[in-house]
């Protein structure tokens, strides 16, 4: 009897480490940014809608605005899209679109037809302002304090879980900032 | 609306899952005719609806409807109608489903063609076991991946499948890779159906067989497949990467090898019926197991599916309840079972109860391989990986008494025996083999170590399953039976196996080459000259493609073409390989990258690969020689045969 | 005891010294084939087991790579945004190898610090980002923009674009 339950008990030792091992990988999937609590890295780019005018992260000082990496190739972004209009609508600071590895074209052509919430958009063809943001992938999200200081970074699309999250987060900036 | 029938079809199969999974059971506990009779037309149901979503998914994706989340990640319009077929099983949820159709197709057909054989109580304890693994993966797939979830509006376009996926290879392994997991359900079934009995028998062995073995089979193909496709496809010329998802599969592999030898002993003999029972239920929860490392993110590997913990977490409350009450149930039940007739140490009991100690124990180090950087981080002594030559090293280590060993099984007899008249008939085969063996080696100029071993244990292993074969005939006027053949046909598959892993671990030629056009690089009596680079483009994707023609002294034997390909949409590269097979050697070219130093030239792989094909070779004769003895007649016979045996009284005790 | 009951009981004893063997061996054999997984800060801070296999995750710094121009040689600095460590490997780069990408090198460290690696993997696809790098990247902690060449080199780029 005692030898027959032998692999039961095995099989138990297994489960567990296995178990342990689960939240391993779920950290591993949100580690924590290099970058919060650290000045956003200050850059110049283009808009989307106008190619010759230039937008800087220096612009928006003075209030919190929220930073949404997206690119028309990526599926993600257009699963989180409803979620981003209501930031847009709802969160009462400025929006600012982060247009990734894209095409101008596709990315005009996206935006017709899914709507757009940003307040606007700067381009980043070749994925060199990515590199000073820490950009893993798209879709990504940032939300920058009125002194110009990442606060958060949400990795992957936005849900409602982690809209409302973000809503706090956004009201407490807001009233850090005196908004 | 397509989306919402296959939607509305995988929970009808839930439901039948479920109605499967109780009424038959209770009614086999009951002995109520009734509701046993239920249960065929069940199984019938539960493929009809299984089979009705998963064609209502591949229909989603030959139409291109990108409203559905599944078909807009892993198709666009670019991609040609048979890789939008595969897509339907090229992600997680269309593979989960895939999983299920194949479960369902196994239930009917141990329903359909089992119906005659199995007495309608235990039958019916299969098929109820079964549908209660079905209601798990069901639910699974509703509650957390669902293929069919929409989105609206949809996107354009698509966004494209893996590049890496879209191969012919990638058609078939999935499917083979999952009839071959899912095929040892029905061991399990069978193994749980006879513990919820309350006795093992020899009978319940001899119905399980033929299914083992077509599992195992498959099995055996789907990871052949899977090797020959990362061979060609990932364009870094390895046949096997000891990769964490490759030892998913593999671990049951090993234990269903065991699994159908240790069958053997029970059905003939009677003997450790425990232990096979033990490993009917250790290959499917090992099955189990793999869906979790590949699913849930706990290992990192290349071949990962997008993870995700949470599913992670389900499927191992899942494995909890199925493997945690089997075992229980084993704990319970195993005790009381039959023993068998005592056996002598040189018999073939003992050949192979050492067959079994060895690739349990091989399984064991692969697991324990696998799992190491999981203990290792639990214990917090940091992070780590283990590295291909631990497994390398082991699998040598463990497997070389089995090739030395081998071919004196079929030769043993029962209950007891003398080396000496063993060794009789194999003398001439050792002879030859150690002879032969180092001459060829020599002649091929690989006279070291591996190529030397490999020939030498490949030859016996040969030599061995055909004196056998010999042997029988002569005493035999009639054809022998399929299941020696099969038998034979594998053990031979062996044989071809060892030589080519023997050859191409140890003369394998390989040089990363740095290559412009008009450049040659002379090598084993082969020249390759590159033409030139030119930029070529296919239906989704544009590529640089390196124009080779490879000359054998004077003369031209072939135009290779390696490509390194670019997929518009994921803006992916791929490497495309060109090969030119060959039955003594591979010749294999890959672009590797363009040197942008102004040049245009590009590093090349180059690869001469000798008898590479051996490998997968000897490994379709495995899955052959399974399928062969699956069909022996014997395991078809209706039941007064069995009774005739008498077999039956033999020890068992009603529970 | 009965002679068949001896002979079992010699079976078992055979089979369980079997076990044991191969198991001490595995540990054996395991112990010498791990990789530890390691970042460009910790070798920095001398934290790594010496003289065994380890697997360097990190960032390829950008404006880092650069070829020798007769073979297939190369040299890139990986980078956790706070320390570089130098890597030379000879051979085909990944098909997903660009600089800003992460990506993993299984090698060993030489007294002079270089990093020498035997095979270098790449990130796979846009989505994926190897836990090793991610961990490096969060064990560097708070650097907030890659170290000065980095800086010069978009800063360059950002000219030429322009």
């Amino acid at each position: 009897m005692i030898r027959m339950l032998v692999p039961l008990l095995v099989f138990v030792g297994l489960l567990v480490l296995l178990l342990i091992s689960l939240p391993t990988a779920e950290q591993r999937r949100q580690v924590a940014s290099p970058l919060i609590g650290r000045e956003v890295p200050n850059f110049t780019l283009p808009s989307l809608h106008e190619p010759g005018v230039q937008y800087s992260t220096t612009d928006l000082r003075g209030q919190p605005f929220l930073l949404n990496v997206w690119g028309s190739w990526c599926f993600s972004c257009r699963v989180e899209h409803p979620y981003i209009t209501r930031l847009g609508e709802e969160a009462g600071i400025p929006l600012v679109g982060f247009n990734w590895r894209d095409e101008r074209d596709d990315a005009l052509t996206w935006l017709n037809r899914f709507g757009d919430a940003w307040t606007f958009h700067m381009v980043d063809e070749e994925g060199r302002a990515a590199i000073d943001l820490g950009v893993y992938g798209a879709p990504e999200t940032f939300l920058i304090d009125h002194r110009g200081v990442i606060r958060h970074k949400h990795i992957g699309p936005v849900d409602q879980a982690i809209f409302d999250d973000l809503m706090r987060r956004i009201n407490d900036l807001r009233q850090e900032a005196g908004v | 609306m397509i989306a919402e029938f296959g939607q509305i079809s995988l929970i009808l199969a839930l439901v039948l899952a479920v109605l499967l999974g109780t009424l038959p059971l209770w009614g086999a506990y009951r002995r109520n005719d009734t509701l046993m009779n239920l249960a065929p037309s069940l199984v019938v149901g539960h493929f009809v609806f299984t089979l009705a979503a998963f064609v209502s998914l591949a229909t989603l994706f030959l139409r291109h409807d990108f409203t559905v989340i599944n078909v807009a990640t892993n198709s666009n319009l670019l991609l040609p109608w048979y890789y939008r077929i595969s897509a339907t099983w090229g992600s997680h949820e269309g593979s989960l489903l895939l999983w299920i159709l194949m479960l369902a197709g196994w239930m009917l057909a141990v329903a359909v063609f089992s119906r005659k054989v199995l007495p309608k109580v235990f039958l019916t304890r299969v098929l109820s076991v079964m549908g209660l693994i079905s209601i798990g993966f069901l639910l699974f797939t509703i509650l957390t991946s669902n293929p069919f979830d929409r989105i609206l509006p949809g996107p354009i376009d698509g966004q494209d499948l893996n590049p890496l996926l879209q191969d012919p290879g990638m058609i078939f392994h999935p499917p083979l890779l999952y009839m071959g997991y899912v095929g040892f359900a029905v061991a399990f079934g069978f193994a749980i159906a006879g513990l919820l009995g309350g006795r093992i028998e020899r009978d319940w062995v001899r119905w399980s067989r033929p299914w083992t073995l077509m599992a195992w089979a498959f099995l055996t193909g789907g990871i052949t497949l899977g090797s020959w496709w990362a061979y060609y496809e990932l364009g870094w010329g390895g046949w096997w990467f000891w990769d964490p998802v490759e030892n998913a599969s593999f671990i049951p592999w090993l234990l269903g090898t065991a699994l159908i030898h240790s069958q053997a002993v029970t059905e003939k003999r009677g003997a450790f019926p425990a232990w096979t029972v033990l490993l009917a239920i250790a290959a499917f929860s090992t099955s189990l197991l793999g869906t979790f490392l590949v699913r849930s993110g706990v290992l990192t590997s290349v071949h990962a599916f997008a993870t995700d913990p949470e599913r992670g977490v389900f499927i191992l409350g899942f494995m909890a309840v199925v493997t945690g009450a089997a075992l229980l149930l084993y704990a319970l039940r195993a005790p009381r079972i039959m023993t068998g007739k005592g056996f002598d140490f040189v018999s073939r009991e003992s050949a192979l109860l050492l067959n079994n100690v060895f690739f349990a124990v091989s399984a064991g180090m692969v697991l324990l391989g696998t799992l190491y950087p999981l203990i290792i981080d639990f214990m917090g002594w940091g992070q780590i990986s283990v590295g291909p030559p631990y497994f390398s090293a082991m699998f040598i280590l463990l497997m070389t008494p089995i090739v030395m060993l081998l071919p004196l099984g079929p030769f043993t007899r029962w209950g007891r025996d003398e080396l000496k008249r063993i060794m009789a008939p194999l003398l001439i085969s050792l002879i030859v083999a150690i002879v032969a063996g180092m001459a060829i080696a020599a002649y091929l100029g690989a006279f070291n170590l591996r190529a030397v071993t490999g020939w030498i244990g490949g030859i016996w292993l040969i030599m061995g399953a055909l004196s056998y074969f010999w042997r029988q005939k002569q005493q035999s006027r009639f054809m022998l039976p399929r299941g020696q053949l099969g038998m034979v046909m594998a053990h031979a598959g062996v044989g071809v196996f060892i030589i080519g892993v023997g050859m191409v671990e140890s003369m394998t030629y390989e040089r990363d080459v740095r290559f412009g056009a008009g450049d040659t690089l002379e090598v084993a009596g082969y020249r390759f000259h590159l033409e030139e680079i030119a930029s070529v483009k296919g239906p989704n994707w544009i590529a640089d493609e390196g124009r080779f023609t490879v000359f054998r002294g004077d003369r031209e034997i072939a135009r290779m073409q390696p490509q390194k390909r670019l997929y518009h949409r994921g803006q992916q590269v791929m490497t495309q390989v060109a090969l030119r097979p060959g039955f003594t050697h591979d010749l294999y070219i890959a672009m590797g990258e363009p040197l942008r130093d102004g040049t245009g030239d590009w590093s090349i792989r180059v690869h001469i690969k000798p008898f590479v094909r051996w490998i997968w070779g000897g490994a379709f004769l495995l899955a052959l020689g399974g399928l062969l003895a699956a069909s022996d007649r014997r395991y078809w016979r209706q039941q007064r045969a069995e009774s005739r045996e008498g077999a039956m009284a033999e020890g068992a005790q009603p529970a | 005891m009965t002679p068949t009951r001896k002979k079992r009981l010699a079976v078992v004893g055979l089979l369980v010294l079997g076990v044991s063997t191969a198991t001490a061996i595995a540990l054996v054999a395991l112990n010498d084939n791990v990789r530890f997984s390691i970042g460009p800060s910790e070798i920095v801070a001398g934290d790594y087991p010496e003289g065994r296999q380890l697997r360097l995750g990190g960032l390829v710094a950008a404006g880092s790579v650069s070829r020798d121009p007769a073979s297939l040689a190369v040299t890139f600095q990986v980078t956790d945004c706070i320390h570089e460590i130098p890597v030379t490997f000879n051979g085909i780069l990944p098909d997903l190898f660009r600089e800003g990408q992460g990506v993993i090198a299984h090698g060993s460290l030489a007294p002079d610090g270089v990093f020498h690696a035997h095979e270098v993997l790449a990130r796979h696809d846009e989505t994926y980002m190897p836990p090793e790098v991610e961990r490096a990247m969060a064990l560097a902690g708070s650097g907030l923009v890659c170290g000065e060449p980095l800086e010069d080199h978009l800063a360059t780029v950002r000219g030429e674009t322009r």
